[in-house]
């Protein structure tokens, strides 16, 4: 018997909501596939099992609350016979209305009565939880409908087989009271509190060290443009894009800067799993990474930044990406300001930071010109590396920035 | 296409990005993205959801004229009247 347990969903969030099961006792569940949709501070997430099995039991049920590592359900090892007890009825069940909070199993679940939860997390209140269980809806539009206060047995969906989608929950929050302000309000509460606690932590325990270099990027600039110039517009490469891929080859010859710091010893990564800080229009951000960022060309990382950046702000990733990352890029933007020195996200021991692409003065041999430059940082962690080698990675990601064509690679 | 159906498919567009833009509050002579904040890859999407709406090709180098919403609106009203011309 396999205990499928809550995974680490990254640094700032250690408890979920359990929002909606994705399979049954009996289902035949293979690695990689989204089992269940799990609610946290700061977004709806798609939970993937990294265990091949067929699903013997569900311990927790959609409204409970429950800490990473929680035993959320067990599985059958794919030969396992099934034990007698195993099977829907053999699940202890709070009766709606239950007042006090009890435990189950090994995980100390925490079962929130149907109408105590907060509308968000169960649908405007006292949603029945298997009602919720049947009901076609995407994790964004539950995410919306959650946020807006909307109850979405209530709705008739206008998608494929009656799914409800983002456009029937956003309609439906139009027609109904303005009640919508609260639970964004405590959605923004929550997600501060997240940052906040995951930052201090860092703080106390990550002796930061930091250093930053400007790198010129006429080349890089002129390259892109001319590519750019022979490709459809679905197609465009964006700055943000080379600046990610340069960090993740750059980390190739410093691995005392990609990896993790867990239990008073430092395991450095072999992949580059590139986690990208994104703001959320309603405040906060969210670092989802993009997977073995060393290895994907160019456009294909264009791409897998496009989507995570949209996801990210509809509220749909997944387990993996937010759990995943081995380094952190923070990208001000052209909107930002000229360089940036941000905060390590434990257990990562490096965060990359850049500011605004822009011309400034620049002095080469004897001579001034106009470049565009950007400035370019690195946090990183005094108990894996020191300054030096963080100066020189950073030299090395510059020698990156000036080959466009090896990048794109 | 005449001014105001242009302007209500940009604003839908730019509304798609960032839900939290009011239409009203808009000014048509300061420059959008400081008026929004969009950053490199929002004006890449709002771009492209212009491409889709309105069928018209936007060149990267052409950039650099759209800061106001004025600007964007002229541009793109220009854009049209060419296609329709050939």
């Amino acid at each position: 018997m396999i205990d499928f347990k809550l995974p680490s969903l990254g640094a700032d969030m250690d408890e979920g909501v359990l929002l909606e099961w994705k399979v049954k006792p009996g289902d035949t569940v293979k690695k990689g596939q989204v089992v269940c949709v799990v609610d946290t501070a700061k977004a709806a997430i798609d939970v993937e099992s990294w265990q091949e099995g067929t699903v013997a039991e569900l311990l927790a049920q959609p409204g409970d609350k429950m800490p990473v590592g929680t035993v959320m359900m067990r599985l059958l090892a794919p030969g396992e016979a099934a034990t007698p007890k195993v099977g829907a009825g053999g699940i202890e069940h709070v009766p709606p209305g239950a007042a006090s909070p009890r435990k189950v199993g090994a995980g100390g679940i925490e079962h929130v009565p149907p109408g105590a939860a907060s509308p968000r997390k169960v649908g405007a209140g006292g949603t029945a939880p298997l009602a919720a269980e049947r009901r076609r809806i995407s994790p964004a539009a539950k995410k919306r409908a959650a946020e807006l206060g909307v109850d979405i047995d209530q709705l008739v969906g206008s998608g494929p087989q009656g799914a409800v989608t983002l456009e029937d929950v956003e309609k439906a929050a139009a027609q109904q009271p303005a009640t919508g302000a609260q639970p964004a309000a405590d959605r923004t509460r929550e997600m501060r509190q997240a940052i906040a606690a995951a930052m201090s932590h860092s703080k106390r325990e990550i002796p930061h060290y930091y250093v930053s270099e400007d790198i010129p990027l006429a080349r890089m600039l002129a390259w892109l443009e001319e590519t750019n110039a022979q490709r459809p517009m679905i197609d465009r490469l964006l700055p943000a894009a080379a600046l990610l891929k340069a960090v993740a080859r750059a980390l190739a010859d410093y691995p005392e800067l990609n990896g993790h710091y867990r239990d008073g010893a430092y395991q450095p990564a072999k992949a580059v799993h590139l986690g990208v800080a994104i703001a959320l229009r309603e405040g906060g951000l969210i670092a989802p990474a993009i997977l073995d960022a060393q290895a994907k060309p160019l456009t294909k990382l264009m791409q897998e930044l496009a989507d995570l950046v949209r996801r990210a702000r509809a509220g749909s990733m997944r387990s993996s990406e937010l759990s995943a990352a081995t380094v952190t890029v923070t990208n001000l933007g052209d909107q930002g300001s000229h360089g940036v020195f941000g905060v390590i996200t434990p257990p990562q021991v490096a965060l990359v930071g850049f500011g605004r692409i822009a011309e400034r003065p620049w002095a080469e041999n004897g001579g001034l010109k106009v470049l565009p430059v950007v400035t370019a940082s690195l946090s990183a962690d005094h108990r894996v590396s020191d300054g030096h080698r963080g100066a020189l990675f950073l030299r090395s990601l510059a020698d990156w920035l000036q080959q466009p064509e090896e990048l794109a690679r | 296409m005449n001014p105001s159906e242009l302007r209500g498919i940009v604003i839908a567009t730019l509304q798609g990005i960032a839900p939290e833009v009011e239409a009203a509050r808009l000014r048509d002579d300061l420059p959008l993205r400081r008026q929004v904040d969009l950053d490199s890859m929002d004006w890449l999407n709002f771009l492209l959801g212009l491409n889709k709406a309105l069928g018209v090709e936007i060149p990267e180098k052409d950039y650099a004229r759209l800061t106001t919403l004025a600007a964007l609106l002229d541009y793109l009203q220009h854009k049209l009247s060419e296609r329709s011309a050939s």
